[in-house]
């Protein structure tokens, strides 16, 4: 067996795990999903009450887009502190799996389930606020889609490194900095309204550029090639992001084996 | 069950780079104590061990020094420990709670890096050769760590490819082990919570086992579980020992089960390696030295300085103060 076949049926192993975990889990997934559902409703119906099409559409696409980005972001980042809760972290780690494949495995999982997710939430505001996209560019929105991932999986595994650091604290500084990219990115407003110095973050955040394409291409028709100025910070991103997340994670890993933090701890 | 062939020379995975071969066991800066013959027959036959070819685990002078609270003091796990473990054999770790046991199995699982010293396996540097080392050893831990809400079906196929095996096959042989350890079939596909903590133990080491590991590593297999599991555990060791060329390293509090099961033991006090050698061996040890009875306890509360009593009132303190 090679050696990419070893690594590619192991990354299979993630995908299975987190598949059997959501069936286990089914009652809360179903509860998340059903409060994604009326948070997405809720703030757009902030814009079905102004009569403002546009307003609708742009607090749609906040709500459903940022629902993806989020929980992919929150199934990468958070694959070290869920094993470490279930006390399972040293067996993962004690196991012939390189780390790649085991972010491969995980995010690969991440996108899936956060695409059938978002579908579900896309289709109920559909329906609800019979939405006219008859003007849309869904090959934009797809790009930008594809892009975006690609950058919040770096961001997540970068970020998946402070509980493996941090065993206590780590968990709640990925929900912080998640909490950050949805105040900086103009999830539901333009981030003209941020104080400047947000406005400077804001450019550091992959669904800055996700969300200014996607509203883009769906409202507006706008195809990827007139895009570029969005296009070109995402792909950058992507192509640092993973290997830097990946580097760091390494480090990382080395750090918890020195000092002794992958023992489970609670 | 299939377990890989082990050869007496290294044992070699099918893709990584061999490690050069390196030389035994050096002399110890700080040797421990060594027993005598004994001088009255052994209680049960042991089994004669090969003295050549590479050995299962081989340790040469680990330390293993943690940084503890928020004045990150600094506390040495394991001083200096040197040991030989040879192929087929079971050697049994004992010593208090905090003596450093499980360090020293962390620091042989991969889970820990060493400050000093060098650890092989089969011929493999832990630390250069780390890939290859994970595919050779296994752990089971005291607490057994599982998704919880899976089955342990689903468990053992994540961990199966984990390691590369294929999940139907190791579904087959996992069926076969847990069944010698008493659980049948139809439990397998309910959520591990629902099991008693025997059971969840009883599923971890049919984990380890699958993976066919040349070197296992036993943290405590047996603590906390009733008589009845305990047994079951202790004779599937035995026959791993007898049927299946297994080396296995123990740390355990049960003296008898020691006693029992190992061929060798080594006592750990304050991270240092205090004595070592056959159960007998001690015994006759603390008989002639120390005249004390002839019992794992004499010689646990002899090279301990405490007895177990001692240490289960430790514990007891510590989970009142936490």
């Amino acid at each position: 067996m090679t050696l990419m076949t070893r690594e590619l049926k192991a990354s299979f192993a993630f995908v299975e795990r987190n598949f059997n975990l959501t069936k286990r889990y089914w009652g809360w997934e179903v509860a998340f999903l059903v409060y994604a559902v009326a948070g997405a409703l809720a703030v757009s119906l902030i814009g079905a009450g102004q009569n403002d099409t546009r307003l609708l559409l742009t607090l749609v696409i906040g709500a459903v887009f940022w629902n993806y980005l989020s929980v992919v972001f929150s199934f990468i980042a958070e694959t070290v502190s869920w094993e470490r809760w279930e006390g399972t972290l040293e067996y993962t780690f004690m196991a012939p799996v390189r780390r790649y494949a085991q972010m491969l495995g995980s995010t690969l999982y991440a996108v899936i389930f956060g695409f059938v997710h978002t579908v579900v939430v896309l289709v109920v505001l559909a329906l609800f606020f019979e939405l006219d996209l008859s003007q849309a560019n869904f090959g934009t929105a797809a790009v930008f889609m594809v892009l975006g991932s690609v950058s919040f999986i770096g961001i997540g595994i970068m970020t998946a490194i402070l509980p493996l650091m941090y065993v206590e604290r780590g968990a709640q500084m990925t929900f912080v900095l998640q909490s950050v990219l949805l105040l900086i990115s103009g999830v539901y407003y333009s981030i003209d309204v941020l104080p400047g110095w947000m406005q400077v973050a804001s450019n550091f955040s992959p669904a800055t550029y996700v969300l200014d394409g996607v509203r883009a291409g769906l409202i507006d028709g706008v195809g990827t090639a007139d895009l570029l100025r969005d296009v070109w910070p995402l792909a950058l991103m992507g192509i640092v992001f993973i290997p830097l997340g990946l580097w760091a994670f390494g480090r990382a890993e080395r750090y918890a084996k020195r000092t002794g933090k992958l023992k489970r701890v609670g | 069950m299939k377990w890989r062939g082990i050869q007496p020379s290294k044992v070699t995975t099918d893709h990584d780079e061999e490690p050069e071969m390196t030389g035994l066991l050096q002399e110890p800066k700080t040797e421990p104590m060594r027993a005598p013959v004994p001088a009255a027959p052994p209680s049960r036959t042991r089994r004669t061990l090969p003295e050549d070819g590479v050995p299962a685990l081989l340790v040469e002078h680990v330390t293993k020094q943690f940084l503890v609270g928020r004045k990150r003091k600094p506390v040495t796990a394991v001083k200096d420990i040197s040991l030989l473990i040879r192929r087929g054999e079971i050697y049994g770790v004992l010593g208090a709670n905090g003596s450093g046991k499980s360090t020293f199995i962390r620091l042989v699982s991969t889970l820990l890096t060493l400050d000093t010293g060098k650890v092989e396996v089969f011929g493999h540097d832990i630390e250069r050769d780390e890939m290859a080392v994970k595919r050779l050893i296994n752990r089971v831990s005291v607490d057994a760590a599982f998704f919880k809400k899976l089955s342990p079906f689903e468990n053992l196929a994540y961990a199966a490819r984990l390691y590369g095996m294929d999940p139907k096959s190791a579904r087959q042989q996992a069926i076969a082990i847990l069944a010698r350890l008493g659980i049948s079939e139809k439990r397998l596909g309910r959520p591990l919570e629902q099991m008693s903590r025997g059971m969840q133990q009883k599923v971890a080491i049919a984990r380890a086992l699958l993976t066919s590991p040349t070197l296992l590593l036993l943290d405590e297999p047996t603590t906390g579980l009733d008589p009845r599991s305990k047994l079951d555990v202790q004779s599937f060791i035995e026959d791993l020992r007898d049927g299946h060329d297994a080396t296995i390293v123990l740390t355990t509090h049960d003296l008898a089960e020691a006693d029992r099961l190992c061929d060798r033991i080594a006592i750990i006090n304050d991270g240092r390696i205090v004595v070592e050698e056959t159960p007998e061996a001690l015994k006759v040890l603390v008989a002639e030295r120390h005249g004390q009875e002839p019992t794992m306890e004499s010689v646990f509360m002899t090279f301990t300085g405490r007895s177990l009593d001692d240490d289960l009132d430790n514990e007891n303190d510590e989970n009142d103060e936490g």
